[in-house]
């Protein structure tokens, strides 16, 4: 059932390819194409669990899809098809995998065959397993402990991934992007050119309306690059999960984690001695030495679990929102295989077309949200008062 | 939280905290600064010339109450100079209406004592002519009358006849 509507949407694709050109102009065409997006997106999340388990129901195989999609991928591939013999191909290209097992161990993604051989290296042998990599026998058996856990060895992998490769091409066009408009206020008499005049009112947003009021008018320009760079680099990555490549870099623990780690340093590094007394000594004058005695034992604690708390709320609001965001959006698409009617798929669809317009919003809302609570961190560490009364 | 330590790939967060790093670095660098210092320079630049404007209203203004003030200064003093003229020009009038009458007087005057005398002298000489006419006709009329022997007779008669009557 699912291969039939799968087989449309190919047919559908490779239609629209060849005469996309001519039909481009038909308002129905640029509806049918739009359609299409989200077809190649389901499409895509197909490829490889058909060829693991092609007995499974169909909502297993949407959730094992899900899971699939929602975590980084060895290779970069765009989608993939069936052909008519019942055979599988894969359009993408393959990333190169980098292992550190006894030694560098560099090799093309391309020798795993999307999971489905082992790749023997320098002896060893390596397998791809729901996107890990582990070290098997030259049969590939991966050893399984009761909860079903993969028991084999992982070789440390640093491995150029899908979301590294989205992280790099991110970097690159905020790169082009800022470096451009930073050119055009030279060239052109300090106003800024092309798309500069979108992205110029969201950095003097993040000026005038994130940094300066949370952190103060003295030291907000040491955090406003910190600022800048996240704000962007959280959107565009947000905005990239949403396009039908569908990389899910933003909603990735790693991610999420190495972003707030950042946050973290910033923070505590630029921590005022105010900012140091609020932790260590919080009631200040307030209380006399011998109340303090009782009192701090459990209030510095208390404040030091604060410090790492904050951060870590960051992490994961991001990782949650990005990846419920994409589990629901998923999930909407795959109601549309499971109903299979005439009323319940568009309703589906339509709902899921609702959803990826929130999830834009989304996209922007979190990156704000980001941004906005490390300056607000910031404003705490840079904070500084003219007397201790303040305390 | 098994299933997020789980999903940590330690590979991807190096790569994101090398590629990020780097990127912030870059951007530091090459972007943000140039372009927070553009807008700031165009911001001052603005709040300059916008204090620059105020100010260039504030002169417009002077100036313009100045001339103002020159221009009611010129007016007052046109308008001072022109009541002054008048006056002058009446007084003038008057002065020369005045001059004209006493000459007129005085001429007048002098028309009339000079017609006075010579009415004078005229009536004078009329007297005298008249008197000396008088002479000559009582001569002639006389010089008539007496010429006849009767005639002397006869007024002597006629005196005497009178003299009877008295």
């Amino acid at each position: 059932m699912l291969f039939s509507f799968y087989k449309n949407a190919v047919h559908l694709h490779r239609f629209l390819g060849t005469d996309r050109i001519r039909n481009m102009r038909t308002v129905f065409t640029k509806l049918l194409f739009a359609v299409l997006l989200v077809f190649s997106t389901s499409s895509f999340a197909l490829e490889t669990e058909v060829s693991d388990a092609p007995k499974k129901d169909l909502k297993t195989e949407i959730k094992e899809y899900i899971d699939h999609h929602l975590k980084d991928s060895h290779d970069f591939s765009l989608f993939s098809y069936t052909t008519d013999s019942g055979e599988h191909k894969y359009v993408g290209f393959p990333l190169p995998i980098i292992l550190w097992d006894n030694g560098l161990k560099v090799f093309s993604s391309s020798k795993f065959h999307h999971g489905e051989t082992v790749a023997e290296v320098d002896g060893n042998h390596y397998k791809l397993y729901h996107s890990k990599i582990y070290k098997t026998d030259a049969s590939g058996t991966i050893n399984y402990d009761e909860n079903h856990h993969a028991t084999n060895s992982k070789p440390i992998d640093f491995s150029i991934t899908k979301s590294v490769v989205m992280i790099f091409i991110t970097g690159l066009l905020m790169f082009l992007l800022f470096g451009g408009l930073a050119k055009s206020y030279a060239k052109n008499g300090g106003i800024p050119t092309g798309v500069g005049r979108f992205f110029e009112p969201i950095v003097l947003y993040i000026r005038d309306d994130i940094a300066r009021p949370n952190i103060g008018e003295k030291k907000y320009k040491r955090y406003m690059p910190y600022l800048l760079s996240i704000f962007f680099f959280i959107w565009f990555l947000n905005i990239f999960g949403l396009t039908p490549l569908g990389v899910n870099v933003t909603g990735n623990i790693a991610i999420t984690f190495a972003l707030a780690l950042l946050t973290f340093l910033f923070t505590n590094f630029t921590g005022t001695k105010d900012y140091w007394m609020h932790i260590f000594d919080p009631l200040g004058d307030t209380l006399p030495w011998y109340g303090k005695l009782f009192l701090y034992p459990i209030l510095i604690p208390i404040e030091l679990l604060g410090v790492v708390i904050k951060p870590f709320s960051l992490l994961i609001r991001l990782y949650a929102n990005m990846q419920a965001g994409h589990i629901v959006l998923m999930s909407l698409i795959g109601l549309m295989f499971l109903f299979k009617s005439w009323l319940g798929s568009p309703l589906s669809f339509g709902l899921a077309f609702a959803i990826s317009l929130i999830e834009v919003l989304v996209a922007l809302l979190q990156a704000y949200i980001f941004t906005m609570l490390s300056a607000l961190y910031f404003g705490f560490a840079a904070v500084e008062h003219d007397h201790a009364e303040a305390h | 939280m098994e299933k997020l330590l789980e999903e940590f790939s330690l590979g991807l967060f190096f790569w994101q905290c090398l590629l990020f790093g780097l990127l912030l670095f870059l951007l530091w660098k090459f972007a943000w600064k140039p372009i927070l210092n553009a807008v700031n320079d165009r911001e001052d630049g603005i709040k300059d010339a916008l204090a620059a404007a105020e100010n260039a209203k504030k002169e417009m203004q002077n100036v313009t109450a100045d001339s103002e003030r020159l221009l009611q200064e010129a007016r007052a003093e046109r308008e001072a100079m022109l009541k002054e003229a008048r006056e002058i020009k009446e007084k003038m009038i008057a002065d020369s209406k005045e001059q004209a009458k006493i000459e007129g007087d005085k001429m007048l005057k002098q028309a009339q004592a000079t017609i006075e005398s010579e009415k004078k002298a005229a009536v004078a000489d009329i007297k005298s002519q008249v008197a000396n006419l008088s002479v000559d006709i009582a001569e002639k009329v006389i010089k008539e009358q007496l010429s006849a022997k009767d005639k002397q007779l006869k007024l002597v008669e006629d005196m005497l006849g009178d003299i009877k009557l008295n």
